[in-house]
């Protein structure tokens, strides 16, 4: 069914945050999926641009903060003539409410997508219980 | 161009800033031929040649196609997200579908000097501007 649904254009949303970048440049949210499975809590995160290098993951404080930075450079001696989307860094964060293994975490980059896997700490595994 | 000299900082500001000023225009005129406006396209001039770029995330290379005559590019292919098995979803922002776009862009194009490049879920097509499209001066007798 969702083979045959026809794309539709999704509006970028510029990041409002509390704290304030030094830099004048716009972010954006990057679209994302979140999905998780017994063991592990999956984001999948749409940064088109961003290169492997200029992609940070920070994990403090139960607060997951990606960002992802657009080179620019691409654009140098380019002239715009007409625009439908704008261009910009990515940045969120989340706030984690389960506990993470801070060193289980698998960051991969393909085609625009960044997909990490967050495993789940050994506590924080649900435990079968069995009823008598 | 001066717009480049400025702190590095400074630059991609300037572009955002010129992006937003080209918003709304009806440069490119949709045709019948396609269907919908994804992906959204981003066009600029470099010398005498066009470059349209689109944000195509999560589109694998294969599942792109491009197609160029005299001055229409259709840009068609499909997206689709998938989850592992027994997965519960949280959140659910991506969408997946098909699509297939159809632009004229208003100069001749060379088919066969247009480029096409795929990276990090960008597509860039290089056009060039067909010879005989180009300005010409005209010597005043």
């Amino acid at each position: 069914m969702a083979k045959s649904q026809q794309l539709a254009v999704q509006q970028k949303k510029e990041v409002e945050s509390k704290e304030e970048k030094t830099v004048p440049a716009r972010y954006y949210l990057p679209n994302t999926d979140i999905f998780e499975t017994d063991d592990a809590l999956t984001l999948v995160m749409e940064v088109p641009g961003v290169e492997k290098k200029d992609i940070s993951v920070q994990l403090e404080n139960n607060v997951l903060r990606i960002e992802g930075r657009i080179d620019f450079s691409k654009y140098d001696g380019l002239e715009p003539v007409y625009s439908e989307y704008n261009i910009g860094h990515y940045a969120r964060a989340f706030t984690l409410s389960e506990k993470i293994d801070q060193d289980g975490i698998g960051a991969e980059l393909a085609d625009g997508i960044l997909t990490l896997t967050l495993r789940k700490a050994k506590k924080a595994l649900p435990k079968r219980i069995v009823i008598n | 161009m001066v717009m480049w000299l400025a702190d590095p900082f400074e630059a991609l500001g300037e572009l955002q800033r010129a992006l937003d000023s080209f918003r709304e225009s009806n440069w490119l005129q949709s045709t019948p031929s396609g269907t919908g406006p994804y992906p959204p396209l981003n066009v600029f001039r470099k010398g005498d040649d066009f470059v349209v770029v689109t944000e195509v995330p999560g589109i694998k290379k294969s599942d792109l196609e491009v197609q160029v005559k005299e001055n229409t590019i259709r840009i068609a292919g499909a997206k689709s997200v998938e989850y592992s098995d027994n997965a519960s979803l949280h959140r659910r922002e991506r969408s997946a579908g098909r699509f297939d776009r159809t632009v004229t862009i208003p100069v001749q194009i060379d088919a066969d000097r247009v480029k096409a490049e795929y990276r990090d879920g960008i597509l860039a097509l290089f056009l060039a501007r067909a010879e005989e499209d180009k300005p010409r001066s005209i010597k005043i007798a």
